[in-house]
């Protein structure tokens, strides 16, 4: 299989790791080759974070370059538009709705732009927009984000569904594995 | 069974299955979780040194007493660490010992670019650079035996797409820990001149000893294919080499010092043009160049700068690079880090903002503060140096006939680092600075590890904990005052008393950082009749604050998620409009 690249982009604390761990082990648990690397600097702070996932037979890189990702997730629109130059042309971008104001907005020094779904469509012909926390809470937890965007692109990525529901299981304590799982059907069912 | 895992937890795995007895360092960014993962793993002694020249000097004696040691650390800590290093190479081990440096091209989150390949030419030891996780735990393994048979130090070398990108790793089954003698070898451990010189001799001897090895040790590989273009490279660089010329031939060097002479020659002999990638410096072409072997194209389509990729390569060597690309979306705006909501160090820095004074500075979370909107921090050099630096600038101030008191603000984990040494300097030699020490009992900005200060070891465990006002009162420093820096009103008293107070005056915020120690504090909200838009709070810099609607003046209000009541924008509202919900 010629590898296919993922990027998850977000915001430091919305789970763009774990969503990226969940893809990464699900590769290796279909006998896949995988890479996968996230850039975080400082992104515990509320900075603004990118993780790649590359799967397939043989995985070189850790990274992905602009222009070529298969797939873009984003767990912010803005965070969607400073990212959406990733994608391959015709490559397909799912976001969550809810903004995240960052630091720069929060203290005045910047305005969040009104029109940043419009502009994303505009760029990406295939966006797609969910309101991903009313999905998370109706999951039972408001930081399920991350498993109900994983839900959302489960039958665009070459790995199985019932795969990911496996690793997400493993991954996830106690009541967690419930809610996780009811979040990444409830990001399925809302794609 | 194979596993996902990062570069650094292939290390840690790797240290416990190759017998490995002790280990040590000091956290940095991309190095930190190398210990940590040891520590998780739970087989192996391990601990936080203090800093990473105590980390490599407790790992030398781990080494002499018969076990084998690792000692992890950034690469700006190797700078720190050198002066063990540079006399190491002359000792030599006992049992193998392995120095692993973590390097950050493209400055991730680091305050320079550095290339521990200078340091193994410069202590003229061997270093490996893995290209992969699978590669990270089998060099730890060779290294050790490299270690042991050359009776040299060796440095693991890694970047941070190679520290922290993770890949599948098969591990090779496990050696047994034993321990060695403890023998005493004066001329062999005692670095006079006289014993020096003759290890000198035999540190030259070595590394042509060395040399011969890397002639024909498989972690040198050669990848024939495509004559057309050969590519000298190594560590994570072969990884984008393979993505931008996958039938090129490749010499893959795993051993990156001493370079293999008659391989690379052997190798530029076959191919038509031979390139260098390489990230950082021209370490390899300066050396091929040396050898009289030409280098067609190398650092002068490369940059020195940032990291390597695919198109970087491709671009180099005339290839058309990754095309259909949408240009980056320009203005947006940009999402800094900040101190989380409910941090300490927000309180402190709102103050010094409007205090407008100079602020010498040092690395942790608080190095934040010199962003705007509150831009009140105006050095920041390595670990330690905002104490001495503030000395040195009240020494000119006080030559200059100046009277403005500089500010030094370090945290804990800093302090024990390297400002110590700073204060005892300022006590000694009669200063004149204010020092604001940050005890959050944590090393916060690489993510909250445990350091003397926190009463904790690196596995938890309840620990010898400092008493910060003590020991600064014990270096000769009679004016040590306690604040709370969330209080603003008292915080600015004091520090306007330290600052009006001739001599070296010390304050302590004892704080704990909330996001390591899961602090919750009681959520603020704002009265939306009593909010003018008049944006005072913003100054404090916190994301849990946003304007609520567009227009003319929109007022404040605060995100219940994300506010972790500190009170500080409360206190910067001048119309008492924010209280706690
Ligand atoms: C020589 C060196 N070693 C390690 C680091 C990585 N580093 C950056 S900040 C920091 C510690 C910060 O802890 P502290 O001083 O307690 O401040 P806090 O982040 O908790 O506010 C470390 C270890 C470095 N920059 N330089
Ligand atoms: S990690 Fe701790 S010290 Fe750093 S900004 Fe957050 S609360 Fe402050
Ligand atoms: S909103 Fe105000 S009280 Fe809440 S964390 Fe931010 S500065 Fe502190």
């Amino acid at each position: 299989m010629k590898v296919f690249n993922i990027v998850i982009a977000g915001v430091g604390g919305q789970g763009v790791l774990m969503a990226s761990k969940v893809l990464a082990e699900s590769a290796l648990a279909s006998g896949m080759d995988v890479k996968q690397n996230e850039v975080h600097g400082m992104a515990q702070r509320g900075g603004s974070v990118i993780s790649f996932v590359r799967i397939g037979d043989q995985v070189h890189s850790p990274v992905v370059m602009p222009g070529s990702a298969d797939i873009l997730i984003s767990f912010e629109p803005l965070e969607a538009l400073r990212y959406v130059h990733y994608l391959k042309p015709g490559a397909m971008l799912v976001y969550n709705k809810g903004t995240i104001n960052p630091s720069t907005v929060a203290s005045g020094l910047a305005t969040y732009p009104s029109d940043v779904e419009e502009q994303i469509s505009g760029i990406c012909g295939d966006a797609h927009g969910i309101e991903a926390l009313s999905l998370a809470q109706e999951a039972g937890n408001a930081k399920a984000v991350n498993m109900v965007m994983v839900g959302s692109v489960l039958k665009n990525l070459p790995i199985d569904a019932q795969v990911v529901e496996g690793v997400v299981k493993a991954l996830s304590k106690d009541k967690g594995v419930e809610v996780n799982l009811k979040a990444l059907r409830g990001g399925a069912a809302a794609a | 069974m194979k596993t996902i895992i990062s570069g650094n937890e292939a290390i840690a795995l790797s240290f416990e299955d190759s017998g490995g007895v002790f280990a040590s360092g000091y956290p940095g960014t991309p190095s930190t979780e190398t210990l940590e993962e040891v520590a998780r793993l739970g087989k192996v002694y391990c601990e936080w040194a203090p800093n990473e020249k105590v980390g490599l000097e407790s790992a030398i004696g781990a080494s002499l007493a018969g076990g084998r040691s690792l000692a992890t650390m950034k690469h700006v800590g190797v700078n720190v660490a050198a002066d063990a290093l540079m006399t190491l190479t002359y000792t030599g081990v006992n049992a193998g010992l392995i120095l692993m440096a973590a390097d950050d091209p493209g400055m991730h989150s680091s305050q320079n670019e550095q290339d521990s390949r200078n340091y193994a030419k410069f202590a003229k030891i061997p270093m490996l650079d893995p290209a992969d996780s699978q590669e990270a735990y089998d060099f730890v393994r060779t290294g050790f035996e490299i270690s042991e048979q050359f009776d040299t130090p060796v440095m693991l070398r890694t970047t941070t797409r190679i520290s922290h990108a993770k890949g599948i790793v098969e591990p090779t089954g496990k050696i047994q820990p034993k321990v060695g003698e403890w023998v005493k070898n004066v001329p062999k451990y005692v670095m006079l001149p006289n014993f020096g010189k003759i290890k000198h001799v035999e540190v030259e001897a070595r590394l042509l000893k060395l040399q011969e090895f890397a002639e024909t040790s498989p972690l040198n590989r050669l990848e024939m294919g495509d004559t057309d273009l050969g590519i000298v490279t190594s560590g994570i660089s072969y990884q984008h080499v393979k993505e931008a010329f996958p039938t090129a031939s490749i010499l893959k060097l795993g051993l990156v010092h001493p370079l293999p002479e008659k391989k690379i020659r052997e190798f530029a002999g076959k191919v038509k043009r031979l390139m260098v990638v390489e990230e950082m410096d021209a370490i390899f072409e300066e050396q091929i160049r040396a050898m009289g072997i030409g280098v067609h194209i190398g650092k002068d389509k490369i940059s020195f700068c940032g990291e390597v990729n695919a198109d970087i390569i491709r671009a180099a060597a005339g290839a058309p690079i990754t095309t259909g690309t949408a240009a980056p979306v320009e203005n947006l705006p940009q999402r800094p880090p900040t101190f989380c909501p409910g941090c300490a160090h927000r309180g402190l820095y709102s103050i010094l903002s409007k205090l407008k004074v100079f602020v010498s500075g040092d690395i942790g979370c608080y190095t934040l503060g010199a962003l705007p909107p509150l831009s009140a921090m105006h050095t920041c050099i390595c670990m330690g140096a905002s104490i001495s630096a503030a000395h040195g600038m009240a020494k000119v101030n006080e030559i200059a006939g100046r009277t403005e008191k500089p500010v030094a603000v370090i945290g804990d984990s800093t302090f024990f680092h390297s400002g110590i040494t700073g204060l005892l300097s300022m006590a000694y030699n009669g200063g004149n600075a204010l020092v604001i020490i940050m005890d959050n009992r944590t090393t916060g900005m690489t993510g909250g590890q445990e350091n003397p200060g926190s009463g904790q070891v690196l596995q938890g465990e309840p620990a010898q904990q400092v008493n910060m006002v003590d020991l600064v009162k014990v270096l000769g420093i009679h004016n040590v005052v306690e604040i709370n820096s969330y209080n603003l009103e008292e915080t600015e008293a004091a520090i306007r008393k330290g600052l009006e107070t001739p001599g070296p005056y010390v304050l302590v915020d004892k704080n704990p950082c909330i996001l390591r120690y899961r602090v919750k504090k009681p959520l603020y909200k704002v009265a939306q009749d009593k909010c003018t838009g008049c944006r005072a709070c913003l100054k404090a810099s916190c994301v849990a604050l946003g304007l609520t609607a567009s227009g003319e003046k929109p007022k404040v209000g605060i995100d219940p998620n994300i506010c972790n009541g500190c009170g500080v924008c409360a206190q910067l509202c001048k119309f008492d409009a924010m209280s706690e919900v």
